[in-house]
């Protein structure tokens, strides 16, 4: 299974998503430039990393989520391309429209870099099927701009679908109810802030991670 | 032409740092002070024919993220 990371200037986290899907697949992954027009063909997963994109410029995401690469990620995704945005990577597919809601400052104003535990909400999507439903996993969050914000009618739309995959076992950021990451309606686009691929084995603490690259990689036919 | 985008949060958006500026001004001793609210301003150089219609559109599509921001276009 052929996969691609989108780097942008200021993407951090690009290579060590990189090395977690190499590792669920085999294969590296196409590493693709904002300024690119088109994805490589036939890939079946997309990641948008982590990272300071742009500088945080404007707003978190909002400069690579008009940059040239995101039309194509945009149209793709409408035609079921696996698409995982991680940290930087859910603010900028909020920016670009492919899940509701928006990223704003955290709630103390304090950059939170820990590890957290999360809930998993929902283990029937694509990205979580890896894992039970209600289960605890623990992944690092690194991030200024982790509060999830959407209307009461977004959010209850969004718990009433299954649209919350990960929500956090205690407050981290002021997000509301909770939410560490949702997916789209269709099911296809998942974001989320804190960072699976940085917990794929043991020597990072823990390996609760890498069931997400590997449940994925198995759905779209790795 | 120059223009000047007032881009401000929604009301009810909670602003974490108006906020602390709140705080930090009545721990200055300023009493009174009921709400903080923090926006941005950008200014803008543009041709003078340029259309009202094409100044929104910057607004929409990139200058303010409208599920969490208003925003005003002042011509200078």
């Amino acid at each position: 299974m052929k996969t691609a990371v989108i780097v942008f200037p200021g993407s951090n986290c690009d290579r060590d998503i990189a090395v977690a899907l190499e590792q669920a697949t085999g294969t590296a992954p196409h590493m693709v430039w904002h300024r690119d027009t088109e994805l490589p063909a036939g890939i079946g997963v997309v990641a948008v990393p982590g990272g300071f994109s742009y500088g945080d410029y404007l707003r978190s995401g909002a400069l690579a989520a008009r940059s040239p690469i995101m039309t194509a990620v945009r149209e793709q995704a409408a035609r079921g391309l696996k698409v995982l945005g991680v940290c930087n990577g859910f603010q900028v597919l909020t920016e670009a429209g492919l899940l509701p809601g928006a990223l704003m400052r955290n709630a103390g104003l304090n950059f939170v870099c820990r590890d957290v535990a999360l809930t998993v909400e929902n283990a029937g999507t694509v990205f979580t099927r890896g894992y039970t439903a209600g289960e605890q996993v623990r992944f690092p969050v690194a991030h200024h701009d982790g509060n999830y914000v959407a209307d009461p009618e977004t959010l209850d739309r969004l718990e009433g679908e299954g649209q919350v995959a990960f929500r956090y076992a205690e407050p981290v950021n002021g997000s509301a109810r909770n939410i560490a990451g949702i997916v789209s309606a269709d099911g296809n686009v998942l974001g989320m802030m804190p960072h699976p691929e940085r917990r794929i084995e043991p020597a990072h603490g823990g390996d609760d991670g890498k069931r997400m690259f590997a449940g994925l990689l198995e759905a779209v036919g790795a | 032409m120059k223009l000047r985008i007032y881009v401000t949060l929604k009301p009810g958006v909670l602003d974490p740092q108006g906020k602390a500026i709140e705080h930090a001004l009545s721990g200055l001793g300023f009493s009174g002070v009921d709400s903080a609210r923090v926006g941005k301003l950008i200014e803008l150089e543009v041709a003078d024919d340029t259309a009202d219609a094409d100044v929104d559109a910057m607004c929409r599509q990139l200058l303010a993220n409208t599920v969490i921001e208003n925003y005003r276009i002042e011509r200078a």
